[in-house]
């Protein structure tokens, strides 16, 4: 018997926008210049918030916080993509497509503040809290996807996660169980390049991740994550697949610009070159250049959005503080059960009254 | 000579004397290599020991897995969970796998490897990064479990830890990474796995505590009207049941102190064995002063949810007036 090739692949890349913001016109989507705004005015959001949370732990005011900074067009473009029905399914470092959504900064800022308060969501929101376990939540994303196939519906769910998840089992299981059982489920890689400190070269010796969905017999694109109107593009078209029940990995490409956490020094493991690097493929300079070519943006409306941001986000932050300062630290015993069970209700009664928890 | 190092410090050194001593030694996991660790406690290392230091792919089944693997080949694996929450992602491996390698193979193979992971609340950490899940690997038959409470014990109980036949995971709490210091041994310093000893000596109450949890007890102690006793028991499995007997034997009275929750927590464990081996002797019930039956909260209801001075002294009180 012959040696016969019995599968080969291929792995397409897109990129609309030039990071000087030239555009291909042939891809270019067709936005209303209303959506167009809207990505910019979200990407911007998001980068401002990162600045001031990041400023408000340094003081104290807030815990470990993860930036997005860098990666807003891999978030917002793909987000922005969602019908309103679909699904969000984040993993930690989610603020800009929270955003997109419709969470509001003060949640954000009081999550980060390690209030439960700013992880509260149901299935009205159509996003679940912030999955902190590295690569978990591509799974609840599958059974969310799985959930509209078997109900024959139309909304599709999405996964966010990074290039160090594609490491982790989960993601393997996510991306194979996705396709087993035909889930209305799309996996949104963010490649910044890093995990923690590992590079992303070091991670896996997969040419690209998109490639991965290859092996699990599903459809894997690889996009520049710093080009919304390619991320948006793309994510569309998975999110039309999926919901045939045909799931789809896309990688974006990006560079986490900031550090890992507030507890994170880059330092350590990169040279400031590179970042200088990526810094001249920023996603929100590219977007603003070309929606300034396209008349969409002025100077005014720019300043104008700058302040109407910095009102927001005095807002948020009065609301995150009014919500740590209105917290019960007895609240923790409610949302354990649908029905406290007697023995803890001794011991919360005991953390009440401040010491016996037999309750004698 | 000793050297005045904090908890991080000590593991660090441990880890590099264990190494230059035995070549089988090699250590991975995440972030540690390059980067030295989150917390840095293996800063250094790779320059040091180049070909037996490894940033590790993300993900704590292949770690703990590959473990398995190393072990079965000879070397002595020694590996960095980056949180202990993130071990339940290897959960599956070290509970099938590196704890039974020995009985399964009749004792054709064993596993010695040595799984370090940082745990335990108070440094205001994120979600998933607070847990205390010393009852659950102890209540695995084959692994060993270890908590340092001080710098001295992180390098005693690392060496014992790395020199052992059979696997072992190792807790370090956060919270004594960098709080504390102390004058730990320079050379050679072993401390035998599974025996306990007695941080205070007292004869009224004998109160267990470990980890973060005895620096806490230790304090609250002074509050309280009574002579107290703690016990330390350094290795969680196998538990020193003697000293804790013999101590309660003298006192009559005990109580457990940990930050993981109340229900089967390991004071659970420890109440049980006093009350079959000093029953007679007991003069009031068995205390416990833990966690509350919850997820750990997020940090803004940490310290609600952590046992502190306050109620550690008030369950003493109770024990005593009894
Ligand atoms: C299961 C698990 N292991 C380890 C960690 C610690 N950790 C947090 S983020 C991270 C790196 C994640 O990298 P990547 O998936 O690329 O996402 P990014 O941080 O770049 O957004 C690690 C190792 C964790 N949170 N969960
Ligand atoms: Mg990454």
């Amino acid at each position: 018997m012959p040696r016969t090739t019995v599968a080969e692949f291929s792995v397409e890349s897109l990129e609309i926008l030039a990071p000087d913001g030239s555009v291909d016109e042939d891809l270019e989507p067709s936005l209303s210049e209303e959506t167009l705004f809207d990505i910019y005015r979200t990407m911007r959001r998001a980068r401002r918030l990162d600045e001031r949370a990041v400023a408000l732990q340094r003081r104290g005011e807030l815990g470990t916080y993860a930036p997005g900074t860098g990666q807003e067009a891999a978030q917002v473009g793909s987000a922005a993509a969602l019908a309103e029905d679909d699904w969000v399914v984040p993993a930690f470092r989610e603020q800009a497509a929270l955003l997109t959504r419709g969470a509001s900064m003060g949640s954000i800022l009081a999550y980060a503040m390690g209030l439960e308060e700013g992880a509260e969501t149901s299935a009205e929101d159509r996003a679940l809290p912030p999955a902190i376990p590295v690569g978990s939540q591509a799974l609840h994303a599958v059974g969310i996807g799985w959930a509209q196939a078997i109900r024959d519906e139309d909304a599709a769910a999405i996964a966010y996660f990074g290039d160090g998840a594609t490491s982790t089992g989960d993601v393997y299981e996510a991306l194979n169980s996705a396709g087993a059982y035909g889930a209305h489920t799309v996996f949104l890689c963010q490649n910044n390049q890093y995990a923690i400190s590992t590079p992303r070269e070091n991670q896996t010796r997969a040419g690209t991740l998109a490639q991965k969905a290859v092996a699990a017999g599903i459809d894997g694109i690889q996009v520049d994550g710093n080009d919304a109107l390619a991320v948006y593009e793309a994510t569309q078209r998975a999110l039309d697949q999926a919901r045939e029940g045909n799931p789809v990995l896309v990688e974006a490409l990006t560079y986490r610009r900031s550090m890992h956490t507030t507890s994170d020094d880059p330092r350590k493991y990169r040279e400031e070159e590179e970042e200088v690097d990526w810094d001249r493929k920023d996603p929100i300079a590219r977007f603003e250049a070309y929606l300034r070519g396209r008349g969409i943006l002025t100077d005014e409306r720019v300043e104008e959005l700058a302040a109407e941001i910095e009102a927001e986000l005095e807002d948020a932050v009065a609301d995150a503080r009014e919500t740590a300062a209105e917290a019960d630290p007895a609240d923790m015993f409610e949302y354990a059960y649908a029905e406290t069970p007697p023995w803890l209700e001794r011991q919360a009664a005991a953390s009440r009254g401040g010491g016996d928890a037999d309750g004698e | 000579m000793a050297s005045d190092l904090r908890l991080v410090e000590a593991v660090k050194a441990t880890l590099g004397e264990e190494m230059a001593r035995d070549e089988s030694v090699v250590l991975y996991g995440e972030d540690v290599g390059v980067a030295g660790g989150v917390f840095r406690a293996t800063d250094g290392l790779l320059d040091e020991f180049p070909n037996r230091v490894y940033d590790s792919p993300l993900g704590e089944s292949g770690i703990v897995g590959a473990g398995v693997g190393l072990a079965a080949a000879g070397m002595r694996p020694v590996a960095e969970i980056q949180f202990q929450s993130f071990l339940y992602q290897g959960f599956a491996q070290l509970q099938q796998h590196a704890s039974r390698l020995r009985s399964r193979s009749r004792g054709g193979f064993s596993c010695p490897i040595t799984i370090r992971t940082p745990y335990g609340g108070g440094i205001h950490a994120l979600e998933h990064h607070s847990e205390s899940f010393e009852s659950g690997f102890a209540h695995v038959p084959g692994l060993k479990v270890v908590i340092p409470s001080s710098p001295a014990e992180g390098k005693g109980l690392l060496a014992a830890s790395i020199r052992d036949p059979d696997p072992v995971v190792f807790m370090e709490p956060t919270r004594l990474y960098r709080s504390l210091r102390e004058s730990v041994p320079d050379d050679d310093h072993v401390i035998p796995l599974g025996e306990a000893t007695v941080a205070e000596e007292g004869a009224d109450v004998t109160v267990v505590a470990w980890g973060s949890m005895l620096q806490r007890t230790l304090s609250a102690v002074d509050d309280v009207d009574a002579d107290v006793e703690v016990v330390n028991p350094r290795t969680i499995y196998p538990l020193d049941t003697d000293t804790i007997t013999e101590s309660v034997k003298k006192t009559g009275r005990c109580v457990v102190v940990h930050e993981a929750p109340e229900t089967a927590g390991f004071g659970a464990e420890i109440v049980s064995r006093i009350t079959e081996t000093a029953f007679y002797h007991l003069e009031a019930p068995p205390e416990r002063v833990t966690g509350y039956d919850v997820p750990v909260p997020m940090f803004a209801r940490e310290d609600a949810y952590l046992p502190d001075e306050k109620r550690i002294a008030a369950g003493i009180r109770r024990a005593v007036e009894t």
